[in-house]
């Protein structure tokens, strides 16, 4: 059974990615939009999950990482001619890791619930500069600009259509989660599991803690920024709204619906909650409330519903959706 | 015994985590009386006090305490059903002064302004040192008078039986006396003492009977009078 | 720099009263974190609940006092029954996962708020009327006895657990949470009632910045927000630091208002905490740790 699960694995993984790749084909505009955006979301909530899940570091700062991605994408996106594609990701992953790194520094040194709270207040600096900085963000209105082609230079150049675009974030998010999978399985990853089981024994054994969770804390960020990249590609515009601490808490959110320590897990969770999202939406209104005589609950915002999942979920399943997976994701 | 004793311990265990701490202790205290609990460290003697306190939950076994069963009561109840708790590392309320310490135990619902003023008027008697101090924060003590104060507060609660967690330790030998003292005048109260203890004359001096704890079991079980400081019983059990 | 001495008084004047408020829901939260470990997430929203209920009650009676009286009465029962249903549950676990827990708390209430009462802000309008001249400017009363309504509801509370049966109780189990047991109190009543005090306190801010700031169903993420600066640089469990940092950061802020907006004028709060995470990181005004 042992030699057998890494085959397991790759099997199981070549069928959902092959599933993934397919449904682009099939589905109509809408659902296929929101396909990739679910990739996208778990692409964050996964970099998100090598700090909660692995090192035991509850962040709110992710929106951070996720928004200087975006914003570094459209500044590069807005400044070559043509639009260039790996430019724009060079500047969402440089900003994104820049950002990681300033936030690193402060706030590894502290623990638990300081670390929390002084993260979310690093997104929320982080957004407040955005958002009244009007003459190199756009402001409250944020930055528009155009998708750039699938190019190499000298060689081809090809427009985006939805369903590349789709296999392109699918190839990303994919590639992210197997390098994310490797650095949770090597040495490095070990240690920061025993950071999180026991953080004075490891320290006490001789490891670098801060050192380690500084690192931790930007390859978060780099995954996070990259998250943020392709959410620039995919919407074409950049707003102040997502370095709002509240985007750290929805992508928290996600991590402990879909299962911490996982991996998959997060994207899982982001695709539960988006799917909520959605049949709320369109169940909360008066033509289907109506007749059940619910009818004062139109208008409700889908978030009372799946907070209170959420807080019942964090209570009764703390390890989420997939959490009894973990064992076995993590051979 | 021929009444029911006032405290009755039945076959208890317990765990901490995958540890097995207690393995089926077993053990009585009457009305009034003095009894010693001797043994190593790390044998279970303070976790067998904290589960009779109701501060530690046992897995199996039973309690009894003045004819209730007690597993499973909050230990707030234990305390107003009369019993006081003094840990091993005192731990009086630093930031509180000596009097809010007190008071922790004193006010209690049905005991008038009189009473109280007599409570700690006895206490002070018992205590003097404590009441110079009655005005400084708990933790500005020295570890002698620390030990003092949490044996005063708990003796607010008026209980039936005092639950003495090594008392002794790490105390001068003229306090240790003085602690030797305070045993005696609580069984001149009839109020019981369950000591529990690493100082062997002392606590073969001040009790009626005494258990001797191994590995979370009682092995041997005696009257005071039957045993010697030095006796091979003692040398087993606990290497002095 | 050209600011008139004038306005110079008039922002340290609006940074007192700001600060007295903040001061109040910063204890709130520093009552509820020193007793039992919680960093309650949710403690802005109690904040605009108690607004929200303090200008329905202003609008059906007219009276500020029944506002602040309904406000806290109301929030506290529904703090308490937040804490038996959410928060007791996972006192023992993880303290990340009642971050969490409060964190949903805090979306289900801010959302539930926006359903409720709409987007458009609400205000209770000047409670007091009258005004007192201040070199050349007219100052409102309302402002200050609202300063003071904040003063002596802290003070309230520090005579309440100075002095007085439930202020040892309180204190005891801040202190050592089993002995307090050991001696007979009951805890875990203890602790139902620290959060609904908390809570009324929050409630009682709404009440008091209702006059000063719009009531929306977001009002309770910028207040939360300042009043973690707060607990920071005060000092997480102090009272007193609180109260401290709680009027030092609105004295900051009021006097950078002077010069930038207001949106941007909490970039100095931002920057105070850095410093102080940097360089005393268990607060600036608490006492040196031994």
């Amino acid at each position: 059974m042992k030699l057998r699960q890494p085959v397991v694995f790759w099997i199981g993984l070549c069928v959902i990615v092959a599933v993934l790749a397919v449904a682009p084909l099939i589905l109509p505009v809408f659902w296929r939009r929101l396909l990739t955006e679910i990739l996208i979301w778990g692409l964050l909530a996964m970099s998100s999950d090598l700090l909660i899940g692995y090192t035991g570091m509850v962040s709110f700062g992710h929106s951070a990482f996720f928004g200087l991605g975006m914003y570094g994408a459209a500044a590069a996106l807005l400044n070559s001619n043509p639009p260039n594609l790996w430019f724009a990701l060079a500047a969402g992953l440089i900003a994104a890791a820049a950002v990681a790194a300033f936030v690193a520094y402060f706030s590894t040194r502290l623990r638990d619930i300081y670390f929390a709270i002084t993260t979310l207040i690093f997104s929320q600096i982080f957004y407040v500069i955005i958002f009244t900085w009007t003459s190199l963000t756009g402001g409250e209105n944020g930055l528009t600009f155009e998708r750039p082609a699938l190019a190499i230079p000298g060689l081809f150049s090809q427009q985006f259509t939805a369903t590349t675009l789709h296999w392109f974030v699918l190839a990303v998010v994919s590639g992210s989660y197997l390098i994310l999978r490797r650095i949770t399985q090597s040495p490095f990853g070990m240690v920061l599991q025993s950071i999180r089981e026991n953080e004075r024994r490891t320290r006490a054994v001789g490891y670098p803690v801060e050192r380690y969770k500084i690192v931790s804390v930007m390859l978060s960020g780099l995954f996070a920024g990259l998250a943020g990249v392709l959410y620039a590609l995919q919407n074409q515009f950049a707003a102040p709204d997502f370095v709002f601490f509240v985007v750290s808490g929805e992508t928290v959110i996600y991590n402990v619906i879909g299962g911490v320590g996982t991996l998959v897990g997060p994207i899982a969770g982001a695709g539960f909650f988006l799917l909520l999202r959605e049949g709320f939406s369109r169940l909360f209104t008066l033509k289907y409330l109506a007749p059940v005589g619910l009818g004062g609950l139109a208008g409700m915002s889908y978030l009372v519903p799946v907070g209170l999942i959420f807080i019942a979920m964090v209570i009764f399943l703390p390890q989420g959706l997939l959490g009894f997976a973990r064992r076995w994701l993590n051979r | 015994m021929t009444t029911e004793p006032l405290l009755a311990v039945e076959d208890i265990h317990s765990y901490y985590g995958k540890s097995h701490i207690l393995h089926g202790i077993s053990l009585e205290v009457g009305r009034g009386e003095v009894v010693g609990l001797l043994g190593r460290n790390g044998v279970g003697k303070s976790t067998t006090l904290k589960a009779i306190a109701g501060l530690v939950h046992p897995n199996a076994g039973r309690v009894v305490f003045d004819g209730q069963p007690t597993i499973g009561l909050p230990a707030h109840r234990m305390a107003r059903l009369g019993i006081g708790y003094v840990p091993e590392d005192r731990r009086i309320f630093p930031l509180l002064t000596v009097t809010e310490n007190l008071r922790t135990g004193l006010d209690r619902r049905g005991v008038g302004k009189a009473k109280k003023e007599a409570l700690l008027d006895k206490v002070y008697q018992y205590f003097p040192v404590l009441a110079e101090r009655r005005r400084q924060p708990g933790g500005t003590l020295s570890g002698g008078e620390q030990q003092m104060l949490a044996i005063a507060r708990a003796m607010m609660l008026e209980p039936k039986i005092m639950l003495l967690d090594e008392p002794t330790e790490g105390l001068m030998p003229r306090m240790v006396s003085q602690i030797r003292e305070i045993i005696e005048a609580l069984h001149r109260d009839h109020v019981a003492v369950l000591l529990v203890e690493q100082n062997v004359p002392l606590t073969l001096g001040a009790c009626e009977r005494i258990y001797i704890i191994e590995k979370g079991v009682v092995r041997h079980h005696a009257p005071a009078a039957e045993l010697r400081v030095g006796d091979a019983i003692i040398h087993q059990y606990l290497g002095v | 720099m050209g600011v008139p001495f004038a306005h110079f008084v008039i922002q340290t004047l609006n940074g007192i009263v700001s600060g007295m408020i903040l001061a109040l829901v910063a204890s709130g939260l520093t009552l509820i974190f020193g007793i039992m470990d919680v960093v309650n997430f949710a403690h802005g929203e109690f904040l605009m609940l108690g607004a929200y209920v303090g200008v329905i009650t202003f609008a059906a009676t007219g009276s500020f006092w029944l506002a602040l009286i309904a406000a806290s009465l109301v929030i506290a029962a529904f703090g308490a029954v937040v804490y038996l249903t959410t928060l007791r549950p996972l006192l023992g676990r993880d303290p990340l996962t009642t971050i969490l827990a409060t964190f949903g708390i805090s979306l289900v209430l801010q959302n539930y708020a926006l359903w409720q009462f709409g987007p458009v802000a609400r205000k209770i309008e000047e409670p007091f009327t009258g005004q007192f001249t201040l070199f050349y400017l007219d100052y409102p009363w309302y402002r200050l006895i609202i300063a003071g309504l904040a003063a002596a509801i802290i003070g309230g509370l520090w005579l309440f657990l100075k002095f007085g049966t439930y202020g040892i109780w309180i204190r005891a189990t801040t202190q050592d949470r089993v002995m307090a047991q050991a001696m007979g109190i009951p805890v875990p009543w203890v602790l139902t009632g620290v959060f609904a005090i908390g809570s009324a306190m929050a409630a009682a801010s709404g009440v008091l910045f209702a006059p000063l700031v719009g009531v929306d169903h977001a009002m309770g993420v910028d207040w939360i927000l300042r009043a973690f600066i707060v607990v920071v640089v005060g000092g997480m469990g102090n009272l007193g630091g609180s109260i401290l940092a709680a009027i030092f950061i609105s004295l900051l802020d009021a006097y950078a208002s002077l010069w930038v907006s207001p949106s941007q004028s909490i970039i100095v709060s931002f920057v105070v905490l850095i410093l102080t995470l940097l360089f005393r990181p268990t607060g600036l005004f608490a006492p040196t740790p031994k």
